[in-house]
């Protein structure tokens, strides 16, 4: 059977099909033959495996995400849910912006920045690390109401209490959010804020860590 | 029209490099290359640097057949980089600008490599890869700025390489990662490595550590671990090169892809001294061709630190009315390629 190729992610390429009559989304990590066999096998293997733990326990713990309906590592393909209706967090913000005045586009952001803190929060309370949070890796989903916000793409999540994993995450989504929105430098405080409420009683040695790691890359700024 | 002269001197290259109107006339270089198991430092660095430029710009100039007046802009590495090295080219450049009555500019170094690829491979809006001894980069412009979308959260590419060189007494002669690239081609068997990618960022510091650890078990940290790997087989040097280069390059791509995921992007660029390895050249060119994308390389002429970089960077500063009065032409370590507002890009 053919597929119909929706999109080619980071990782691999995304097709529609079926899962036992549901329609679903096939994400396929196909061979890359850039690099060595081994460590193809080796991450493939790995980033599925992780995909389909951290989906479950995201689940698990009330967060929203697309739930794996069957994952098959001989043939490197996941089955899972498709948010037909989904767009990603990084195309809501620039439409947003595009499509309404500067306040009004300000306050709509906070309130979707908000959710999405809280959201880590609570994975993180969970110790759930997501490895890879930017805005193409979260969907807006429209509901009756309003919309739901479902975070995706868990193959570089891993289940760790680590403070210093914790502090990394944060810092790969506010460097994502200032290279990809820098024109909206006030959303990764309203995400760290409503982050605090949710992310557990190790909210002082996360934020800590997360500082340090900071500092670590501000050294960077040096030697060319 | 603009004829600019450039100046670099941000490492252990000394370079010199004039263009005219995107063409180029002279692009010379020395490397201070110091002895199998050591690195370079500032200060003695500095020494090379003061002891060849003169010669070069005598050359450059003779080379590119133009007389000083025929000059309209000084350029130099404002930096990042190290500060004695840095402070010889600056020098130089100040004191050119004063003698020869022409305008100074300084240039921002990762910028040079940036628009310089641009130029050579006539790439218009890549991703841009750039790999070197002091920066791992993934940038991608947008709204005026180079903004940098993916880095290392340690330490560069090419200051690991160099250091495992340095480690298995690898020759500095061209250059480390050169010498890395060629035993590499020999190696077989590969050896398993940490894997470090963090969304668009990547680490090298625990693979570096790991490595050395194979390379030379007197370094294992661990006494007990050390006792019980004895009997461990030993790796030879070109497995070791070949597993290193094979691993960290394919974290390089596979950053590069995600960036280019991430803006909808299908063209890469790659700059810096790293970005001339023809491994990690070809891994990148497949990785492309998987999703339908082109990767635009440029050779080690252009690709490691020159002259002609700075000179071309500052001649389009120069051409959008970029001025610098002689009380700012200083020298800093820091300097963020984001740092930097783009001016002379239309888009």
């Amino acid at each position: 059977m053919t597929l119909e190729i929706l999109k080619q992610g980071a990782e691999g390429r995304l097709y529609i099909g079926e899962f036992k009559g549901e329609s679903c989304l096939i994400k396929e990590r196909f061979v890359k033959k850039y690099r060595h066999p081994d460590l193809d096998t080796q991450i493939t293997r790995q980033r599925m495996k992780a995909e389909v733990k951290a989906a479950g326990r995201c689940l698990a713990a009330g967060i929203l995400a697309p739930r794996i309906l069957h994952s098959d590592l001989n043939t490197h393909k996941l089955y899972m849910e498709y948010f037909g209706k989904a767009q990603t967090a990084k195309h809501f913000i620039q439409k947003t912006v595009a499509e309404s005045d500067a306040d009004e586009a300000k306050q709509l952001l906070e309130v979707l920045c908000t959710r999405i803190g809280s959201i880590i929060g609570k994975m993180h309370a969970n110790n759930i690390i997501h490895g890879d949070l930017t805005t193409s890796n979260i969907l807006i989903n429209p509901n009756l109401t309003d919309y739901d916000v479902i975070f995706i793409d868990f193959g570089l999540s891993h289940y760790n209490q680590a403070t210093e994993d914790k502090g990394v995450d944060l810092y790969v989504l506010e460097r994502a959010l200032l290279s990809t929105h820098s024109e909206q430098p006030y959303l990764f405080e309203h995400i760290l804020a409503a982050y605090r409420q949710e992310c557990g009683k190790e909210e002082e040695a996360v934020l800590a860590k997360f500082e340090e790691v900071r500092a670590r890359g501000r050294k960077r700024t040096m030697i060319g | 029209m603009v004829c600019a002269l450039g100046i670099e001197g941000s490492a252990n290259k000394i370079g010199i490099g004039i263009i005219n109107n995107g063409n180029v006339l002279a692009n010379v270089r020395r490397t201070y290359i110091t002895p199998p198991g050591e690195g370079f430092l500032p200060k003695e660095t500095a020494k090379h640097h003061r002891e060849a430029i003169l010669a070069l710009v005598q050359a450059s100039l003779k080379e590119a057949q133009l007389k000083p007046s025929d000059l309209d802009v000084i350029c130099y590495t404002k930096g990042p980089g190290m500060a004695p090295p840095l402070l010889v080219g600056a020098i130089v450049a100040r004191t050119l600008s004063l003698l020869w009555q022409k305008p100074l500019l300084g240039v921002n170094h990762c910028i040079g490599h940036i628009e310089m690829g641009r130029l050579i491979t006539g790439a218009e809006n890549p991703i841009v890869l750039y790999v070197s001894g002091g920066n791992t980069q993934v940038i991608a412009y947008s709204n005026k700025r180079y903004r940098i979308f993916g880095e290392t959260i340690d330490i560069a590419v090419g200051n690991c390489l160099d250091r495992f060189a340095r480690i298995i007494k690898l020759s500095n002669d061209p250059s480390p990662g050169y010498n890395i690239e060629q035993l590499a081609k020999q190696g077989k068997q590969y050896i398993k490595l940490p894997y470090v990618v963090k969304g668009m960022d990547v680490s090298f510091s625990g693979i570096l550590s790991h490595i050395e650890e194979l390379a030379d078990p007197s370094k294992r940290r661990n006494k007990r671990k050390k006792q019980q790997n004895e009997s461990e087989p030993e790796y030879s040097q070109a497995d070791l090169c070949y597993s290193l280069q094979e691993t960290i390059f394919a974290m390089l791509v596979e950053i590069t892809e995600r960036a280019m995921a991430h803006c909808d992007s299908n063209e890469v660029l790659i700059v810096g001294g790293v970005g001339c390895n023809e491994r990690l050249q070809q891994m990148m060119g497949i990785m492309c061709e998987e999703r339908n994308g082109k990767v635009f390389a440029i050779d080690e002429r252009y690709c490691i630190d020159n002259g002609l970089m700075i000179a071309h960077a500052g001649a389009e500063m120069f051409k959008a009315g970029a001025e610098m009065p002689l009380e700012d032409a200083f020298v800093t370590q820091r300097y963020r390629t984001d740092e930097v507002l783009v001016n002379w890009r239309k888009d």
